[in-house]
């Protein structure tokens, strides 16, 4: 299963991680040898087997919907990168051209 | 017989009569640490003042008569993915979490401090946990303190060197693929990871949420149970913790002496398949006939699914369950940020190029392509139907065995360097190990021998879910035979 140079540089956008130019063959080459090895699950054959998430039977759990103190702003806030009051400081997310 | 060399248990005896302190043992560890961590590297983080008014303050209380926790002034290294709020980082060996400060302390490491532990600071690992080496760490890598050319494993390498170099008596680490068992292993200290749920995850840092466990290294059996005592049980933060309606926790140490009888031990022919080396096969023999002679009766049995075809299984599933994991590393809310980019989108690429090492970048787009639209069915899909074929090879097994046996890797420990130039062949440390993960079963290793040239050799027994107590009882049988903890690493002043 070889990747192409450009399936690599869809791969890593959808990761959101930037690659140099010179890494993209050499992780197209390595992501390719993994994926030929995992391949072999193809041998199995699974048609009559049901996906399994998680190996011990797990239920969803609730609580009462009752308010309880969460992180405190000032430890929530803690590690921001970039800080305005109460709020995380981050680049525009949207466009000025974009419609409202 | 230096205070080190006291194993967790028999420090804890020594403290109670009032042999030595908390603070004298402390003193030693952080002694200890200063004079190896600049060759072994055991440690990222050391907090020496914080360990010193912890061990006066278990000193006093002891001086005092006030009721003491099961690990009271034990001193104890947590490996860097678990949250600590006291101020010391977590970085996950990684230089995007580089500067963090956890704002809130992990529920292990919350039980270790209820039951007295004085926590000596944060130990090393892959980056993430993602690794067999802990070469994959972004600070340096960890050195096996049996022959510091060699790797001590991985992802927990820190933690098991930390213990066999005898920086700490007990140490935390966690295990998605066989993290604590194969470092434990290379290391010739004893791991355990525990049922899948069995303790809570909250404040570890999330690799794969459905096969990531803790639990603790020891140089004993029985350092090992203590240290599982203090950490299992439920936790309503972690959703995944069993409830102790369901699943009581037992008291591991008070039964380890007995024998389990009768036993019938699982032999899996693929665990000694190709690509085991002769000398770590012979050792584990010589294991296996210790049991025999105990009057256990060994069974070959079949395991199909659980080697290549779980490592393939693994490197889908785990990859995937990190892609997600891992998107919150975005450079918003904690975290490195880059300088230089030119937009939001920009700034997530570029924050996450540059705060993420090779392994991590290539698991989380290994992990988006197997997600990914048009290759979910056949690749993340097919992964969970083997999973579930993987799980039933240990439903029949356990049917016929009450615990299974094998080496925990297929060789000793490997030399610095060997294996980073090809992903596949650092995946494949991992063959024995990642189908209990991937099946929720417990699994330990155990120190049972060295090779020619002086390296530990590990066995690893595996039983069936929220079975720790047998797995114990069954590992200490081995233990009474044959103790190896005795021998120390040359780096901590054993014979070379």
């Amino acid at each position: 299963m070889a990747l192409s140079r450009e399936e690599v540089l869809k791969v890593a956008t959808l990761s959101r991680i930037r690659l140099a130019d010179g890494d993209v063959e050499r992780f197209a080459g390595q992501l390719s040898a993994i994926l030929d090895y995992v391949d072999k699950l193809r041998r199995l054959d699974t048609d009559r087997v049901e996906p399994l998430a998680h190996a011990l039977p797990i239920q969803n759990v609730l609580r009462p919907d009752e308010p309880r103190p969460g992180l405190a702003p000032d430890l929530a806030l803690g590690g921001a990168p970039d800080r305005a009051g109460d709020f995380f400081k981050v680049p525009r997310v949207l466009d000025e051209d974009a419609g409202a | 017989m230096t205070i080190t060399d006291l194993t967790a248990c028999q420090l804890r005896d020594a403290l109670r009569e009032g042999r030595t302190s908390a603070r004298e043992a402390t003193d030693a560890c952080l002694a200890a640490i200063e004079r190896l961590n600049p060759t072994i590297k055991a440690f990222l983080s050391v907090d020496s003042g914080a360990a010193r008014r912890r061990a006066d303050e278990i000193d006093r209380s002891r001086a005092a008569r006030e009721p003491l926790g099961l690990l009271a002034g034990i001193p104890v290294a947590v490996k860097d993915n678990m949250c600590t709020a006291d101020g010391q980082p977590t970085t996950c060996a990684s230089r995007i979490l580089a500067a963090w400060r956890a704002p809130y302390d992990a529920h292990v490491v919350e039980r270790l401090r209820a039951e007295g532990a004085v926590v000596l600071g944060k130990t090393n690992l892959d980056e993430f946990a993602m690794g067999s080496s802990t070469e994959n760490s972004a600070f340096g890598t960890t050195r096996n303190p049996w022959d510091t050319e060699r790797v001590p494993g991985g992802s927990s390498g820190g933690s098991a060197a930390a213990v066999a170099a005898r920086m700490a008596p007990l140490a935390l680490g966690s295990d998605t693929g066989g993290s604590i068992r194969q470092p434990a292993s290379l290391c010739g200290v004893v791991g355990l990871k525990p049922t899948y749920g069995r303790v809570s995850r909250f404040g570890l840092v999330a690799f794969a949420s459905s096969l990531d466990q803790i639990g603790p290294f020891g140089r004993t059996v029985a350092d090992a149970a203590l240290l599982l005592q203090a950490t299992a049980g439920h936790d309503p933060r972690d959703s995944t913790s069993v409830s102790e309606k369901d699943q009581p926790v037992p008291d591991y140490l008070a039964h380890l002496e007995e024998p389990v009888r009768p036993l019938r031990i699982g032999v899996p022919r693929e665990f000694f398949g190709a690509g085991l080396d002769p000398e770590v096969e012979a050792v584990v023999r010589a294991a296996l006939a210790v049991y025999e002679r105990l009057g256990a009766k060994l069974v070959e049995i079949g395991l199909p699914h659980s080697t290549e075809f779980a490592i393939a299984t693994y490197y889908i599933v785990a990859t995937s369950e990190a892609s997600s994991n891992l998107a919150r590393y975005d450079g918003v809310h904690y975290g490195r940020r880059s300088s230089d980019h030119s937009g939001l989108i920009d700034m997530y690429m570029r924050s996450r190029a540059q705060g993420f090492g090779d392994e991590v970048k290539r698991r989380i787009m290994l992990g988006t392509y197997a997600l990914s639209a048009g290759y979910y069915d056949a690749y993340y899909k097919k992964a969970l139907r083997v999973r579930r074929l993987i799980r039933r090879d240990f439903e029949e097994a356990f049917a016929r065995c009450d615990c299974i046996m094998g080496p925990t890797s297929p060789t000793a420990a490997f030399p610095i360097g060997q294996r980073t130039a090809e992903p596949l062949a650092m995946y494949l440390s991992d063959v024995y190990t990642v189908s209990a993960n991937l099946a929720a079963v417990p699994g330990a290793s155990l120190p049972c021998g060295f090779t020619r040239a002086g390296l530990p050799v590990g066995l690893q027994i595996l039983s069936d879910v929220f079975t720790e107590d047998r797995l114990l009882r069954i590992a200490r049988m081995y233990e009474r035979q044959a103790e190896w903890s005795g021998r120390a690493p040359p780096a901590a002043g054993g014979a070379a």
